[in-house]
């Protein structure tokens, strides 16, 4: 052993006037993959300097289930239940931007009843994703009650997920061409009364959160992230928007009929953790507004496109009695459905950002090539610029305002 | 299949071909200009998102690899794509764009961890996804989609429970019609039938560790 040097009060004092600082020794800190703050499975690799990091480096990959593979080896409808696990905080959302690209590809237009229940799942779906990411992101900041109200607020969703798909989480419920079904009946007055009881919740959490003196002291001007940055990281979604960018693909590149409704995109300012919390509380707002629309003009019709017989399987009953329906569905369930040559590439704006599907088609019924974006992989890549010169304890409250989910990130 | 283009682009850089897309401009550009041209984009033409970068495996095909990138205009509102094909079939290469767009740092280390394209002048060319001493490119169009068996990547783990990492239990899947001829035949069916749940597969070296 070799010998300890003893040190006093009054030396550390010295040392302290002298302008002599303690650096130099820096420590190696990990987290993760496994922990609480890690929504998941990320893991940090930090160098610490006291209290300041300064480096770090993420390690992603632990959630790594070889989607895109799996994609090329299976027809298209058959892929819809991975997308459910992509952000397996929105799988219906993820469901929806799947089928909208597989469709670019077939250039297959669905009819205005389908869109509009797809809108409503986006919409739902982004609900419930704010939802339980700003109640994580209180409760990574030390505010336990906000988590319990949002998160009451999402199981009742998830009832009406239930309802609509038959599954809580792995939903499923989107056809190349359609839905899988219409939707029950009385289902739109229960989405209805949802949205009439999640606002004076949503005014509860703004009550306990956004002037709450602890917590705007953990967030504001922590994370910051300019504008060119995240530009240049690829950031998407709530978290570039808060940056200043105002991007939004349902705005700029409107698809499944979002031009019909009005809303507005909350954009934010500086660019820290408190800005990417109040974009997400405003976004839930929208959200519900662009519900009401929907559920307002409703449209009647189709929820599949029927004319596309060689791409969406016929209701199952028409199946049990009409021999050419029983022959299209065997043709769809065999070979998959026909698709075109062709590669696309299509980007849904989705709760943690823009999901994309890049799909190269030699024809047939299976994918070529099935390239998945997810947004979370991008936000979290900015990881090792952003936290170098943040305190430890900030990085609970960055990580849980960039809100990531690992399923799309390791896919 | 049409091609799509942008007429600005077009008439500024001759080196860029058109490529059948079947929704927004696309172009093949020569390796070598890749880097300028992203440039280009980023500072004269507006295209200050790099959205994607991947790549596909031409299997068969020469060139073999193709590497294909997607960029976004935020203030025009529209999407570019750029493939690049790689020159070697056995070695792939392609010069990376991590110090123009950031973005593609991860986006590279991806495509070189699934493809094994190198990219030239990436400041951190490791695997992302798989571990570090994973010895395989699993998005290769060789590599089957059941896994093939290799070392567990703890070392320690390994040495005392014998541990390696399996290949998937897929009973021969994925279960895909790829044959043509009558519905009889085109039946979707296991690829390797020669083991069901009904009759074992047949042993490898011996019976499983497990």
């Amino acid at each position: 052993m070799s010998q300890i040097k003893e040190i006093t009060i009054g030396d550390v004092a010295k040392r302290s006037a002298d302008g002599e600082e303690f650096s130099g020794e820096t420590m190696a800190l990990n987290v993760g993959p496994s922990h609480p703050t890690t929504h998941g499975v990320l893991r940090l690799m930090m160098e610490l300097d006291g209290d300041v990091i300064k480096s770090a480096r993420p390690v992603v990959g632990y959630l790594h289930r070889g989607d895109e593979k799996i994609a090329e080896n299976m027809t298209y409808n058959q892929f819809v239940p991975y997308t459910d696990r992509l952000d397996y905080l929105a799988p219906l959302a993820n469901n929806v931007a799947y089928a909208i690209a597989v469709e670019k590809l077939a250039q297959l237009e669905v009819p205005e009843r389908c869109q509009a229940i797809r809108v409503l799942c986006c919409e739902l779906a982004r609900i419930s994703s704010h939802l339980l990411g700003v109640g994580v992101y209180g409760m990574d900041a030390g505010a336990w009650t906000v988590f319990m109200y949002t998160f009451t607020q999402r199981e009742k969703l998830y009832t009406l997920f239930e309802e609509l798909t038959g599954a809580r989480f792995t939903t499923s419920y989107t056809r190349i061409g359609g839905v899988a079904r219409d939707i029950p009946d009385g289902w739109l007055g229960r989405v209805s009364d949802f949205c009439d009881q999640v606002l004076p919740v949503l005014d509860e959490v703004d009550k306990l959160l956004t002037r709450n003196r602890i917590f705007m002291d953990r967030t504001e001007g922590v994370g910051v992230i300019s504008k060119e940055k995240a530009l240049a990281y690829g950031m998407t979604g709530p978290n570039l928007r808060a940056s200043g960018v105002d991007l939004d693909l349902r705005k700029d590149r409107p698809y499944s009929g979002y031009e019909r409704y009005d809303f507005d995109v909350p954009i934010g300012t500086k660019g820290d953790c408190y800005d990417r919390y109040l974009i997400r509380g405003e976004e839930i707002r929208q959200s519900v507004r662009i519900v009401r629309q929907v559920i307002d003009q409703f449209p009647d019709g189709a929820y599949y496109a029927e004319d596309a017989k060689k791409i969406f399987a016929p209701p199952k009953a028409k199946i049990l009695t009409s021999m050419e329906e029983l022959i299209q569905n065997f043709m769809i369930v065999t070979e998959g459905p026909r698709m075109p040559e062709g590669e696309v590439y299509f980007e849904a704006e989705n709760p943690k950002g823009a999901l994309g599907f890049f799909i190269v088609s030699k024809g047939g019924g299976v994918p070529y090539r099935l390239k998945i974006r997810g947004p979370s992989f991008c936000n979290l890549s900015i990881l090792d610029d952003l936290l170098p010169g943040h305190y430890l304890t900030d990085v609970t409250v960055i990580l849980g305002s960039l809100d990531f989910v690992m399923g799309e990130c390791d896919r | 299949m049409e091609t799509i283009t942008e007429e600005s682009l077009t008439a500024t850089f001759d080196y860029l071909t058109p490529r059948p897309s079947s929704d927004h401009p696309a172009y093949n550009c020569p390796s070598a200009r890749l880097r300028e041209l992203a440039l280009a984009l980023r500072d004269e033409h507006g295209y200050d998102l790099l959205l994607d970068v991947t790549g596909i495996d031409w299997d068969a095909a020469t060139p073999r690899f193709t590497g294909v990138y997607h960029f976004y205009s935020t203030a025009r509102h529209v999407y570019l794509r750029v493939a690049v094909d790689c020159a070697d079939n056995v070695n792939p290469t392609l010069p990376t764009l991590a110090d123009i767009y950031p973005a593609a740092n991860w986006h590279e280390r991806e495509t070189y961890d699934m493809l094994g394209i190198v990219y030239e002048g990436h400041p951190d060319l490791r695997r992302i996804l798989m571990w570090d001493a994973y010895p395989y490119f699993p998005l290769r169009k060789d590599f089957p989609l059941a896994g093939i068996e290799t070392e567990l990547p703890a070392a320690d783990v390994a040495e005392s429970t014998k541990a390696k990492v399996k290949s998937a239990p897929m009973m021969g899947g994925p279960f895909v019609s790829k044959r043509p001829g009558p519905m009889s035949e085109a039946e979707p069916r296991a690829l390797d039938e020669s083991w069901t749940e009904q009759s074992e597969k047949p042993a490898e070296n011996g019976s499983r560790a497990d």
